[in-house]
């Protein structure tokens, strides 16, 4: 492989940067999820390139990567039932207008 | 052995004082008791010394003296003590007498013994009681003094005051029994307060005795500064009296001794009521009768006397036996004055007590002159002879009044007991009292031969006559005349003629214990002028001896020598006293009333008007003074004004600091102000918490950053 | 420019562009679809880098499973067809700054490290990283725990969102 490491980090970086601009500006619930999974899409870029670049006979990198496919499944299946299940009490789905745990 | 005597004398009547005051107040047995014994103990103890005295040769160079330091002032010592020499002995003996008759008779001047009046209140003269008898008759007698045990404590602290100053050596102790017997003047004046008469007239006892205690004071701190001692036997000797004569003084050109002896003769001035401070006596009538024949007869006035005897060497120091000093020359010309000043006014007096009271002041005028012309003897003389007679004659006076009292309660009149117009009579009436105080009243006027007034008076105009005192030899005469005239006056209008009024109708002779000082009073008012019959006297003289002036004359450096006889004096005061006499019965024989009396002129009186021009004169500016500029502006706007501006300045302040200060900066900056922020930054700083999760990562993430940043460069820049 | 570089390049530039479009895209199901692209870039990225399995689970995971339940949320979200309103918030600038400044920093940081620009190393021969996977995650010597642990995680994920769901009906 030709490509450097950094190219591959300077490109996961900037996926993750997308992504925590996602999360932080849009205002549908389910939109901050899709910025969450763009983050975790990054993670898994950074892990699994140090894996191939730095010692490819240890699977570490790349069991790393597997949990976290799991975790982010989980996450996004919990975390959609629970938007659903705010929408159906409060019929938004608007991350601001969910602010019962306040002042 | 007499030495402590001597120092006991004053001692028993100060005891029964407290004793009296403190324990036996509500026991009128008691308490006379009390008084009597202790005045009958110094009476006892005066004979003792007095007989011892007299045994004593030479006494005047040899006196009974003791003393001990008291004092300690700087590398000396002031010396106090008592002293007995010729003067102070004789007269011991007529305080010793007098005091103790007076006393005697008080217990029956005050009706001890008859019931309380059912009205009488404590302060007010008694009476009279309703005293119903076995007929069933209802009557009216005199009732006991209310306030019997207090009178007796006050005169046994005055009798206490009198031996004080006698038996003295020195002008500080003697300055002592002086001040005490002016507070008991005032006390006894005002015995009856409840009577405003009363009240003012011992405030104007007081203060009038006090104008001229200051003049002494003044004297007798020159005195001490001068010669560094107080002590009579000190001062008198010749190389100090030598020096006080020689050193001048800037008031007037006089030397020392002639102004301390001005300054300590003013003090006599005041308290022998000679002119111009003679205004107090008279209305010392206000006490009662015991308190006017004890204080200004007797004893206290005769106290002023006595001190400028006891002075005579110090006022006659620079004196060379003929032209007087400017000081005596001042004393004698006040003592005439006042002789005949005051002799004018008694022959206009009604109430028979004020006559006796200027008798009393033309009196002591006489002695004072006596001493202002140098004769010491005289003067002494007629100082023994006036308190035995002039005591007679105001416990006569009481007899007299206590008997018309009797007959108003039984007659019910309500006239005046003290006017001798409505007096007449008595002589039937109250006779014992009519023989005593026709001896008294002759004395006074000096009738001759049989009476002591006759002998002392007649020296004191040869003495008079003989130094070439013309003018005070006539002036003299004129006021013996007056005396024997207003002294007959008094008796004719008391005694003679029929009653005027029902309660002389009615009057009735008083108890023994009344008539018994009047008896032996007068016993000395006959007899005591015989132990100074001159020698050369016509036919009488040398039978006895001079004792007095010999005894007497003793007490001074170079004792005198009796004047020259010459018949003019003599004549004179045989003259003026029967034509007096005989004047005064024959014109009042006849009186009935004021109006028929020729001599009621008002400029005499009303005592030539003296107390209203003091009254305008002296005391309204003086209330003036003490109202308006003292208290009011003094006192209120100044000085109080000044606690008040404190006071305001103080609230001011006070405002100030908590409405600037306090409130303002710590209650509200400090304390609201902390509130304030706290709570404003927390309602502010809530609003963090918004619930909104974007928001709180979009915070979390910037300070992660911000923190992050930080780090970085601190390590980057440090490591 | 060697081929793997090429692709590489192609695969970022529609992983950039496709996660841009996801954030900024106004339509939700849009959004959706173009995180499929972004996925799908990712796997391709996998496969470069010799980790055919990771390829292969990414599509099938990840594009199967987790878009197309995004895609049923956002249709299950909505009570009109239409996204209405603006789908960014008012503050977006501040995201935006804070994405470029970490973006910054971080390359900051990666590109100072030493030796960040090496080449991938080669596998040694007779490893076949397949197997070796496979024998890590389930042996005990090797990572049997964590696997057994993330699928008691997806056990309890998978009754959780069941029950959240679900709702009160149950």
């Amino acid at each position: 492989m030709s490509i450097p490491l950094s190219w591959y980090l300077i490109l996961a970086a900037a996926l993750f940067c997308i992504g925590l601009f996602g999360v932080l500006s849009r205002k549908n619930a389910i939109a901050i999820l899709l910025g969450i999974e763009l983050m975790l899409n990054a993670v898994n870029i950074n892990l699994v390139a140090f894996w191939r670049y730095l010692d490819p006979s240890r699977m570490a990198g790349q069991v790393f990567a597997i949990i976290v496919f799991a975790t982010a499944a989980a996450e996004v299946a919990v975390g959609l039932a629970l938007i659903i299940s705010v929408y159906r009490r409060r019929s938004t789905i608007l991350a601001d207008e969910i602010d019962l745990m306040k002042w | 052995m007499e030495k402590i005597i001597l120092w006991l004398l004053p001692l028993p009547p100060l005891l029964a004082f407290f004793v009296i005051l403190v324990l036996t107040n509500k026991n009128r047995a008691l308490s006379h008791g009390l008084a009597i014994g202790a005045a009958g103990l110094s009476w006892l103890g005066t004979m003792i010394i007095f007989v011892r005295a007299l045994g004593i040769p030479q006494f005047g160079k040899n006196v009974i003296e003791s003393g001990f330091n008291w004092l300690p002032t700087g590398s000396t010592w002031l010396q106090i003590g008592v002293l007995l020499d010729p003067t102070s002995a004789v007269t011991l003996f007529f305080v010793a007498w007098t005091i103790l008759m007076i006393f005697v008779y008080s217990i029956g001047y005050h009706n001890y013994g008859q019931p309380a009046g059912e009205h009488d209140q404590k302060g007010l003269p008694p009476g009279g009681a309703m005293v119903t008898d076995e007929h069933g008759h209802a009557h009216k007698v005199p009732s006991v003094e209310p306030m019997y045990s207090r009178f007796f404590a006050f005169i046994c602290l005055f009798a206490f005051g009198m031996y004080t100053l006698v038996v003295s050596n020195n002008l500080l102790t003697l300055f002592v029994g002086w001040e005490i017997m002016g507070l008991c003047s005032y006390l006894l004046i005002g015995f009856w307060y409840a009577k405003p008469a009363a009240r003012d007239a011992a405030v104007k006892a007081f203060m009038t005795t006090r104008v001229g205690d200051v003049f002494m004071l003044l004297g007798i701190a020159f005195l001490y500064s001068a010669t560094g001692t107080l002590s009579f036997r000190e001062i008198f000797r010749p190389v100090v009296l030598h020096v006080l004569a020689t050193t001048v003084t800037p008031f007037f050109g006089l030397s020392a001794a002639g102004l301390i002896g001005l300054l300590i003769f003013i003090g006599t001035v005041g308290k022998s009521a000679q002119f111009p401070l003679h205004v107090w006596l008279p209305d010392a009538m206000e006490g009662p009768t015991p308190v006017s024949a004890m204080i200004h007869a007797a004893t206290m006035v005769s106290a002023g006397v006595y001190l400028v005897v006891r002075m005579f060497p110090l006022i006659t120091a620079d004196f060379n036996g003929q032209t007087l000093t400017p000081t005596m020359s001042a004393i004698a010309f006040i003592g005439t004055f006042t002789a005949l000043f005051a002799a004018t006014i008694a022959v206009a007096q009604n109430d028979i007590k004020k006559v006796l009271a200027y008798s009393t002041i033309s009196q002591l005028g006489f002695m004072i002159a006596a001493v202002g012309v140098g004769a010491y003897v005289a003067a002494v003389f007629h100082l023994v002879t006036h308190a035995f007679f002039k005591a007679l004659l105001f416990l006569g006076s009481g007899s007299v009044i206590h008997g018309m009292q009797h007959g108003a309660l039984h007659s019910g009149d309500e006239a005046d007991p003290q006017d001798m117009f409505n007096m007449g009579g008595l002589r039937r009436k109250m006779p014992l009292t009519f023989w005593t105080f026709l001896i008294g009243g002759f004395a006074l006027s000096g009738f001759p031969i049989l009476t002591a007034g006759f002998w002392s008076k007649d020296e004191i105009l040869a003495e008079a006559f003989g130094n070439g005192h013309w003018v005070i030899f006539a002036a003299l005469a004129t006021a013996a005349f007056l005396t024997a005239f207003y002294t007959m006056r008094q008796i004719t209008l008391t005694f003679f003629g029929p009653p005027r009024s029902q309660a002389a109708e009615h009057a009735s002779e008083t108890p023994w214990t009344m008539t018994v000082p009047l008896i032996v009073l007068a016993v000395f008012a006959v007899g005591f002028g015989w132990l100074g019959i001159p020698e050369q006297f016509p036919i009488l003289g040398g039978i006895l001896p001079n004792w007095f002036h010999a005894f007497v004359g003793g007490t001074l450096q170079t004792p005198p020598t009796e004047p020259l006889f010459n018949f003019i004096p003599l004549l004179t005061s045989l003259g003026v006293s029967l034509i007096g006499l005989f004047c005064g019965w024959w014109v009042y024989r006849g009186v009935r009333s004021p109006q028929t009396d020729f001599l009621q002129i008002p400029l005499l009186k009303n005592k030539y008007y003296i107390d209203e021009i003091y009254n305008r004169l002296l005391v309204k500016p003086a209330m003036w003074i003490s109202e308006q500029f003292t208290y009011l502006f003094l006192d209120r706007t100044i000085i109080d004004g000044l606690l008040h501006s404190v006071a305001r300045l103080a609230l001011f302040l006070g405002g100030a600091f908590r409405n600037y200060v306090d409130k303002p900066v710590i209650n509200g900056l400090i304390g609201d102000g902390t509130a304030t922020v706290v709570k404003v930054s927390g309602f502010n700083l809530r609003k963090i918490q918004a619930g909104r999760i974007q928001y709180y990562m979009i915070v979390s993430i910037t300070v992660l950053v911000i923190i992050a940043a930080l780090l970085y460069f601190l390590h980057f820049l440090l490591a | 420019m060697t081929p793997d570089q090429i692709i590489f390049l192609i695969s970022a530039v529609l992983i950039l562009v496709s996660a841009l479009m996801v954030v900024i895209t106004h339509n939700l199901v849009h959004a959706a679809l173009w995180l499929v692209a972004a996925l799908f870039g990712v796997a391709v990225l996998f496969a470069i880098l010799n980790a055919s399995f990771l390829a292969v689970v990414q599509v099938v995971v990840y594009i199967g499973a987790i878009a197309v339940l995004f895609v049923f949320a956002v249709m299950l979200t909505r009570k009109e067809l239409r996204d209405r309103g603006t789908q960014t918030r008012a503050n977006w600038w501040i995201p935006a700054l804070l994405g470029v400044l970490i973006l910054a920093g971080l390359a900051y940081l990666i590109l100072g490290q030493p030796d960040v620009s090496r080449t991938a190393p080669a596998i040694p021969a007779g490893v076949d990283t397949l197997r070796a996977l496979g024998t890590a995650l389930v042996s005990p010597d090797g990572y049997a725990l964590p696997f057994e642990a993330a699928s008691v995680l997806l056990l309890a994920a998978l009754v959780g969102a069941v029950y959240v769901a679900v709702g009160r009906k149950s």
